[in-house]
């Protein structure tokens, strides 16, 4: 209850007050109308006295003090009117203001004749304004004076003599108008300083809070200094900074500090702050240990960064400066200095150093290892970092030099960025992995030496290892999936024409993602399987022939890589994938003459299939994979060659639904009638198959007769199609007898009536039949086989 | 005039990172009505992807496809054309067009769309067209060696269609294009 009522004992002060000063107002300005200067000033006086309060806040002071303010404008602009038209002298007004009963009002007066005096330019400006700054120190109240002096401030701003200003001349010079603004700021300051000893000591926080409200008052001094035509680099260096620092130092508060700072950096060119580095820097060693001097130096350094870009000429002027080691070795003193500082803290500072530096001198690695390996040494002796504030910042300075220089390498060349990586916990770890993915990913960077692989692969390690169980649970599934997606394309980025090299790329790679627990295994061995298979095409582009002993070696390793590498699915388990896997190698070893090699590769699809494949889906794409991988072979002895189509035709007669069963083996005519020139052409054993395939087809019928469907007249049109296949390639096995037979069954089976209307298969039949009709007409040699077909 | 883009075996990320980025410029949403993919994409952001560029999308499944409720093969009409859509590696001998010209039969169309050779084809006999856009990213294959990164936009206009395929051919995208017409013997009669 008590701040409200305290809240509403100022709202009601506050209104008194301005009531009381409108009231007098009033009054003074029918005073003035009627020229009745004596009782004008008596109102005038009266209203000021308002300005006397101590029970308002800084906030509700100001309030009361611009409607003051307002006031006395116009006081100002009737002072001027009488002066010019000689009713009165300034050294009249002068003299009579001084009779207010109370020095406040009768500073505020003074003031306000002052500025028309400076105009009237009876007097030199700088006499009147040396006056009055002086005369302002009769007011030691901090809130008070705070704002006289800067009613002062405000009204002396367009009268000081600076160069090209009409106040200048004679003894007037830009010195003065400079010597003034210092010393009202040396006395404000002085004033806000002093509230932070007044009021109870309870009442801390609250000080503070009523200290910042004022802060502006003070800071606009600087401003005004910036402001000063006559104020250049020289007159800055050797005057104006020097002077403001020996008020911040001395002072001694915390507050005052560290606004002051900030304040001169922003207010002040950076191309002055870029001049007086080593002074400014060397001020802050001096400040009280409790300022927050990081945001300040961070502040100098984003805006020196700033510059730097704002136009190419300014770079040589930062390299004259020296302002790297400079600021380098600022921001290492500050961080001796303060011990407290946490490490969020000293890692923006490193930011941006970082930053800067990135902009200033882009070529100097060294530099940027430097300030990686500067963070490191504080890093050290730490647990791993998890403050999210400081994660954010490592995230950042790790991330800068990729931005800068897009190529990954250049920042995996600093040996002390994987030092600093080392440091981030696991989840921060993925963040950043994903971020240099992503990096690489859009500059399309080709990582092309194993060192430089494995250096990456060990900096994104968080995506790469497995990782403890407990954080695993939390992740989300797609997350998971997303994250290894991206590595996997990442593989795909790691590559070089050297086959040597390549070798040695892809063996890091393999040996990094074996550390990858089950889950990522799926993800990863694929890329690096097909890796390994583009560079056994590359060797087999290469002429052979030459290093004929050389490449076979190679390539007999290569293969030895790929097995291992797909036998470790078998810990996921994957074993559609390793045999899908297996199959390629396998006509990877075909193409490359290695009949052991494919033959082994076949052997272990084989076991998958009969061991690990249940789901009878599974099997029927399984089987036509195993089926059209083993019909392009040609590296087989007829010994081997029979084992294998022996196995993969009784497979496809095993699967479950008599459909699967007929088509597979159908499918597997072709194993025994390979188009090419030195194919292999058994006509006998292509019959059978089809033959085989008939029976089942048969078998297909006669069940769904007893359920009165009719899907297998499609079976029977399509063992048609490959009779008329085989019979076109010219195999004399197959007779035009047996095409007819078919061609009768399937028009019985059509119009019969146990069988459903399939207007598909009816299509199907008729087209089949056109193609027949197609053919005879064609003639030709293809026709010939078509000749004894009666449709 | 209706587009259709014919596009498949992209393997990504199992055998290549992305689409070439000639390619990515290219494909722009909102010019194709209608797309084919013959399948292996294989994962769901490729999917997403296809489906930003047109809202008619059909694919069907290849053998390394992480979603496996694609189907195995799709009709659809489009314009005076039957069209058909079907990965390839379940017709046995692989790319024998033959036996791709048996599918066509069975399932009564005019155009089929099918891939896993990774080569380009426009073939025409007597039952229709099959043409295979190849892999749009160059993705390595067993079957073909050198394979270059490639897709089929389709024109369909009437009883016409004009076969654009775009290739990438040592950084340089190239245009070629085929023309089929439709005629009285090729319908099929009901």
């Amino acid at each position: 209850m008590v701040p409200d009522a305290a809240a509403a004992d100022e709202e009601k002060c506050l209104a008194d007050g301005i009531g009381r000063l409108q009231h007098n107002a009033f009054y003074m300005h029918r005073a003035l109308d009627s020229n009745n200067l004596k009782d004008a000033l008596r109102y005038a006086g009266q209203m000021l006295s308002e300005l006397r309060t101590s029970s308002l806040s800084p906030h509700k002071y100001y309030e009361l003090y611009m409607r003051a303010f307002d006031e006395l404008r116009k006081v100002e602009m009737f002072f001027v009117e009488e002066t010019r038209r000689g009713t009165y002298s300034v050294t009249d007004l002068y003299e009579l203001v001084q009779h207010a009963a109370n020095i406040l009002p009768r500073l505020y007066l003074l003031c306000t004749v002052g500025s028309v005096y400076i105009k009237s330019k009876e007097a030199p400006a700088k006499d009147v304004l040396k006056d009055l700054v002086e005369m302002c120190r009769g007011i030691q109240h901090p809130v008070r004076g705070l704002f006289l002096r800067s009613y002062l401030s405000q009204i002396s701003r367009d009268k000081l003599p600076d160069i090209g200003s009409e106040f200048e001349g004679g003894a007037n010079t830009v010195n003065d108008a400079i010597e003034f603004v210092l010393q009202n700021f040396t006395e404000m300051n002085k004033l806000w300083v002093r509230m932070q000893y007044q009021g109870p000591i309870g009442e801390k926080a609250k000080r503070g809070k009523e200290r910042s409200e004022l802060r502006d008052l003070v800071g606009k001094n600087l401003h005004v200094l910036s402001q000063l035509e006559g104020v250049d680099l020289d007159m800055y260096k050797e005057t104006v900074l020097p002077r403001i620092l020996e008020q911040v130092v001395n002072c001694k508060d915390e507050l005052a500090q560290h606004y002051l700072m900030d304040c001169i950096i922003q207010v002040f060119p950076d191309e002055y702050h870029l001049q007086t580095l080593e002074t400014l820097l060397s001020a802050f060693p001096q400040l009280q240990p409790t300022v927050d001097i990081k945001t300040v130096l961070s502040l100098l350094m984003d805006r020196l960064s700033n510059y730097a870009v704002s136009s190419t000429e300014v770079l040589p002027e930062f390299l004259q400066a020296e302002a790297f080691a400079k600021l380098n070795s600022a921001v290492g003193e500050v961080i001796e200095a303060q011990v407290d500082m946490p490490i969020s803290g000293v890692i923006t500072l490193y930011v941006s150093l970082l930053t800067f530096t990135l902009r200033i001198h882009p070529d100097r690695l060294d530099y940027m290892d430097q300030i990686l390996g500067a963070c490191v040494q504080r890093l050290s002796g730490k647990t791993k970092v998890e403050d999210s504030k400081a994660t954010k910042q490592i995230i950042a300075l790790l991330s800068a030099p990729l931005e800068k220089y897009k190529d990954i390498s250049t920042a995996l060349n600093l040996p002390n960025y994987p030092r600093v990586m080392d440091h981030l916990d696991n989840a921060t770890n993925k963040v950043m992995s994903t971020i240099i993915i992503q990096n690489i990913m859009k500059n399309n960077t080709c990582i092309s030496t194993a060192d430089r692989v494995d250096t990456l692969l060990e900096l994104i390690k968080g995506l790469v290892k497995e990782t403890d169980e407990a954080q695993d649970d939390e992740l989300d599934e797609e997350d998971f999936k997303e994250e290894q997606n991206s590595v996997a394309r990442l593989i795909h980025m790691l590559r070089t024409d050297d086959a040597e090299e390549m070798f040695k790329i892809i063996s890091t790679v393999r040996k990094h993602i074996l550390l990858g627990g089950p889950k990522h295994l799926a993800f990863t061995v694929p890329p690096v399987v097909f890796s390994a298979l583009k560079l056994l095409r590359h060797l087999q582009n290469q002429d052979g022939d030459v290093n004929g002993q050389e490449v076979s070696v190679t390539q007999k390793k290569i293969f030895q890589l790929l097995h291992q590498t797909i036998e470790a699915l078998s810990s996921v388990p994957s074993p559609e994938l390793a045999l899908k896997l297996y199959l390629q190698c396998a006509e990877a070893a075909n193409d490359c003459g290695l009949e052991p090699v494919s033959y082994e590769f076949l052997t272990q699809a084989f076991i998958l299939y009969e061991e690990e494949m249940a789901d009878s889906k599974v099997q029927v794409t399984a089987i036509h994979l195993i089926i059209g991988t083993l019909q392009r072979m040609n590296v087989f002895g007829i010994e081997n060659r029979d084992t294998l189509t022996h196995k993969a035709t009784g497979y496809s007669a095993k699967l479950l639904k008599k459909p699967d069963q007929c088509r597979a083996v159908y499918a597997c005519s072709h194993l025994f009638w390979v188009n090419e020139q030195d194919g292999v052409k058994d006509g006998e054993r292509v019959l059978l198959c089809l033959k085989r395939a008939l029976r089942i087809a048969n078998a297909a019928q006669q069940m769904n007769a007893t359920r009165g469907s009719s899907g297998h007249v499609t079976l029977f049109i399509e063992m048609l199609n490959k009779y008329l296949y085989f019979l076109e390639k010219g195999n004399p096995q197959i007779t035009s007898s047996a095409i007819h037979d078919l061609i009768d069954l399937i028009r019985t089976e059509i119009q019969s009536d146990n069988t459903t209307s399939d207007p598909s298969a009816n299509a199907f039949f008729s087209s089949t039949m056109r193609y027949i009709e197609f053919h005879k007409q064609k003639g030709g040699s293809v026709g010939e086989n078509y000749e004894q077909i009666k449709v | 005039m209706v587009l259709v883009l014919a596009i498949g075996d992209l393997h990504i990320p199992h055998r290549a990172p992305d689409l070439p980025a000639k390619f990515k410029s290219m494909l722009v949403p909102g010019k194709i009505q209608h797309i084919l993919c013959t399948g292996n994409l294989c994962i769901k952001e490729v999917h997403d992807y296809l489906k930003s560029l047109s809202p008619d999308l059909h694919i069907t499944r290849g053998e390394y496809d992480e979603d496996v409720r694609y189907p195995e093969n799709k009709t659809l009409s489009i314009g005076q054309f039957k069209l058909g859509l079907c990965h390839g590696h379940q017709i046995v001998p692989w790319g024998d067009l033959d036996s791709l010209a048996m599918l066509q039969r069975q399932l009564d169309i005019d155009i089929l769309v099918t891939g896993h050779t990774h080569q380009f084809k426009a073939y025409k006999h007597e039952g229709g067209v099959i043409i295979n856009p190849g892999s749009a990213t160059g993705a390595y294959s067993s079957i073909t060696y050198d394979v270059n990164p490639s897709f089929v936009l389709m024109d369909i206009d009437g009883l016409r269609v004009v076969v654009y395929v775009y290739e990438l051919i040592d950084g340089e995208v190239k245009v070629d294009k085929i023309d089929f017409k439709k005629t009285a013997t090729t319908q099929s009669a009901h």
